[in-house]
């Protein structure tokens, strides 16, 4: 079993697999299941996540009326041609944001790490399906390499919000998903910790302040920034950039980053964007009129 | 480590908005249910930390309500379930506390019946990821790196043996065990953390053992 990205390249160099592969072995044997069995899993957590793309991209609306609609208006801005950055990035900001669009008005989604957290790795895996136009088993395999480095985190760090910030969450799914891309692009092992490392550096300190407590504002927004973060990353690893600061090494920083967190930058609503004027008026307006919703 | 399976980090499938608040509240509440054995009359919820502070807005009220009338993280009656439970005629009381907890999503679960009641606290620790701390006033001291059984039992000679020997039948390695009670022949507690996956057949024999009261697996 893999203790940390190193342990994790050097098991899939020295066997000349991908990581996907080094995640599917490892899960047979804790799971005692077939590949068959393990790949079917994760299948069905796939088909999860194109449900809430493509419900996000039809435009759905929150209970607090915080957020929604947002996917689609970038679609739309994409079709008219004349955006700045590229199609790529603005494909996967968007169903990135779809995805936790619909997370936040209840809807199902897979919790990739966390659900607030949900849309990054979906969203950058759907716009390079256009680009790349991978088979279904590449498209699992993106999710066990997503899965094993997020199992690093989690194991050495945190994926949780409350106990990390939102470097933990979104930072962690970005880190996850620029190293994903990196292996269906065709990159190497060492790569995909490279983009990983990148990414989470750019993420780190981000603290987690849900505006009234609801995961909307600013979490929808951040994981738009997060895929885009995870697509540029994979870019420079792909381009033989690499990090200074060695993965497990920005993972352990990120973990001691959040240990040193407030309280009130964790998810509890009391700091950041949440004590904001406007984030406190939100709350009371949102509260006020009772979210209760059994009535 | 304190996660195992890919499935931890790439999964639940659940019902948003958070998965500490939501889908890890869902479990609490569903481990709740599955040691009370039956639907509750009345539940009493008791927040902490992060869970006091924003639990309205993520629905983990709906969540561990859900959990308890037996409901999955994906569920889709979860977003109703305190309606259910208004019409199953359950009395539902939340309370948000002060106290300061070791884990900043801590929630105190209290079920009851005219038959019985049942105080468990469990922690979200991520992902939708769970562990129950206490149960019934016994602190318990679980991994959650593997399966794990709770047995409820009557603090008399030969119960842990039993259990022990028909876990030997069925080829299980036991990797860690506990053994409590509150007083001398009273309600006593064995937790017992094993290497493989257990089926419920093994579970239900279990169960039919002398002085054994209950028998739940708390960790897939």
């Amino acid at each position: 079993m893999f203790r940390n990205v190193a342990e994790l390249v050097h098991l899939a160099e020295s066997k000349n697999i991908k990581i996907a592969q080094v995640m599917i072995e490892q899960e047979m044997e804790v799971k005692e299941k077939t590949r068959e069995e393990i790949l079917s899993l994760m299948g069905q957590n796939l088909d999860v996540m194109e449900r809430a793309v493509e419900k996000g991209l039809t435009g759905v609306h929150s209970f607090s009326g915080l957020t929604g609609g947002d996917a689609v208006l970038l679609q739309k801005y994409i079709q008219k041609g004349q955006f700045l950055t590229g199609e790529i990035i603005l494909d996967a900001v968007s169903k990135a944001v779809a995805t936790n669009e619909v997370n936040a008005a209840m809807g199902t989604i897979c919790a990739t790490p966390t659900a607030g957290s949900a849309g990054v790795v979906p969203g950058t895996l759907f716009a390079l399906k256009n680009k790349l136009n991978p088979s279904r088993e590449q498209m699992i395999e993106f999710l066990f390499t997503a899965g094993a480095f997020g199992f690093v985190v989690a194991n050495n760090a945190s994926i949780s919000g409350a106990a990390g910030g939102c470097q933990a969450e979104v930072g962690s799914a970005a880190g996850m998903a620029a190293a994903s891309i990196v292996e269906m692009a065709g990159g190497t092992p060492k790569q995909s910790a490279e983009a990983m490392a990148i990414t989470l550096k750019n993420m780190l300190g981000l603290v987690c302040d849900p505006v009234a407590g609801l995961v909307e504002v600013p979490c929808v927004k951040r994981n738009a920034m997060g895929a885009s973060n995870a697509m540029i990353a994979a870019d420079m690893a792909l381009a033989g950039i690499t990090s200074r600061i060695p993965c497990d090494e920005v993972i352990d920083a990120m973990y001691k980053i959040g240990q040193n967190m407030p309280t009130a930058l964790k998810e509890t609503a009391q700091g950041g964007l949440a004590a904001t004027p406007t984030g406190k008026e939100l709350q009371e307006k949102i509260f006020g009129v009772s979210l209760n919703k059994n009535n | 480590m304190k996660f195992k399976s890919v499935f931890d980090i790439i999964g639940p499938v659940m019902i948003g908005p958070s998965s500490s608040h939501t889908a890890g509240a869902a479990r609490i509440g569903k481990v709740a249910r599955s040691l009370f054995g039956r639907q509750p009359k009345w539940i009493t919820i008791s927040f902490y930390g992060s869970f006091a502070n924003t639990y309205k807005g993520h629905g983990t009220d709906v969540a561990i309500i859900g959990g308890i009338l037996d409901f999955d993280t994906f569920d889709e009656r979860i977003k109703s379930s305190l309606g259910i439970a208004h019409q199953l005629g359950i009395n539902v009381t939340f309370r948000e506390e002060e106290a300061v907890t070791d884990h900043p999503n801590t929630a105190r679960v209290k079920v009851g019946d005219d038959a019985g009641e049942l105080e468990l606290v469990g922690i979200s620790i991520g992902g939708g990821k769970i562990e129950i701390t206490e149960l019934n006033g016994f602190e318990l001291k679980l991994s959650g790196n593997h399966p794990a059984i709770l047995i409820a039992h009557n603090d008399k000679f030969g119960a842990i043996a039993s259990v022990s020997n028909l876990l030997a039948k069925h080829q299980i390695n036991i990797g860690h065990m506990e053994v409590s009670r509150k007083e001398k022949g009273k309600l006593a507690l064995m937790t017992i953390e094993v290497d493989q996956n257990i089926d419920q057949s093994v579970l239900d024999d279990l169960s039919l053992l002398p002085n054994i009261l209950q028998v739940t697996k708390i960790v897939d």
